[in-house]
């Protein structure tokens, strides 16, 4: 394969790459929504529960 | 048995990963925030089967991915794939100042399969190793390439990075990126 071929390939693997990592960025900053905060805290509770109650 | 140390405390680090995971990979909102939920539970009543010292995000999501697919499996079986469909009609033209929108990019992301956007997503964007994502979606390390490769053509093709002016596109990709307003890294 001739080399501009390969430069070319590096060129849009790496546009790709950067673009992606922009949208996964924003993805993670996003706000997490309570329900998982209150879902760990049930679980958690559930736990706490059943230990008891052995 | 010592008790300190518990790998569940550390399910909270990772929830925002899995999320955006579960968001590239649903494309919905409510599906992935179910996905998630899930995951969670399954994580939680199974923590007995991660071993510590490993990669606990790369197991999460491992369970996240397994969730969702056999659940497509169920989907498919009562109404068909729409998958690709937009594929055929959507070509982002750079703007007249020939620049990329990244909103043009995530249409564009949007529109390719599954488990392309899966592969991408693991190796290109949150950092996992093509032998990781392999591992993780439990296909050899060439499908998870080959996956990946298929992917970022199909990104070219449709934002039309293969346009015949290399070094201008060179220049205003660069732009895109960061006129997108993500963190530059050094």
């Amino acid at each position: 394969m001739a080399p501009t071929k390969d430069k070319d390939a590096d060129r849009i693997e790496s546009i790709i790459n950067q673009n992606l990592k922009l949208v996964y960025s924003d993805l993670v900053q996003e706000e997490l929504p309570d329900r998982f905060k209150d879902l760990l805290a049930v679980l958690k509770a559930q736990d706490a529960e059943r230990k008891e109650t052995k | 048995m010592s008790h300190h140390e518990d790998p569940r405390d550390g399910l909270v680090d990772h929830l925002p990963a899995l999320r955006a995971f579960a968001l590239s990979l649903t494309r919905n909102g409510a599906t992935a925030d179910d996905m998630v939920q899930d995951t969670v539970v399954k994580a939680w009543s199974n923590i007995d089967k991660f071993k510590p010292g490993t990669n606990m995000r790369a197991w999460l999501f491992t369970i996240l991915r397994n969730t969702y697919y056999s659940s497509r499996r169920k989907r498919s079986r009562e109404v068909s794939d729409t998958d690709g469909i937009m594929t055929a009609s959507l070509s982002v033209k750079p703007d007249h100042d020939g620049r990329m929108q990244l909103t043009d990019f995530k249409k564009a992301f949007e529109t390719l399969p599954d488990e392309q956007r899966e592969a991408l997503i693991l190796v290109g964007a949150s950092g996992f190793s093509y032998e990781e994502a392999a591992d993780m979606c439990g296909v050899r390390v060439g499908t998870i390439k080959s996956r990946a490769n298929r992917g970022r053509a199909k990104l070219a093709e449709i934002l039309q990075l293969n346009d015949d002016e290399p070094m201008e596109m060179t220049d205003s990709a660069t732009m895109a990126v960061v006129a997108g307003g993500g963190p530059v890294l050094s």
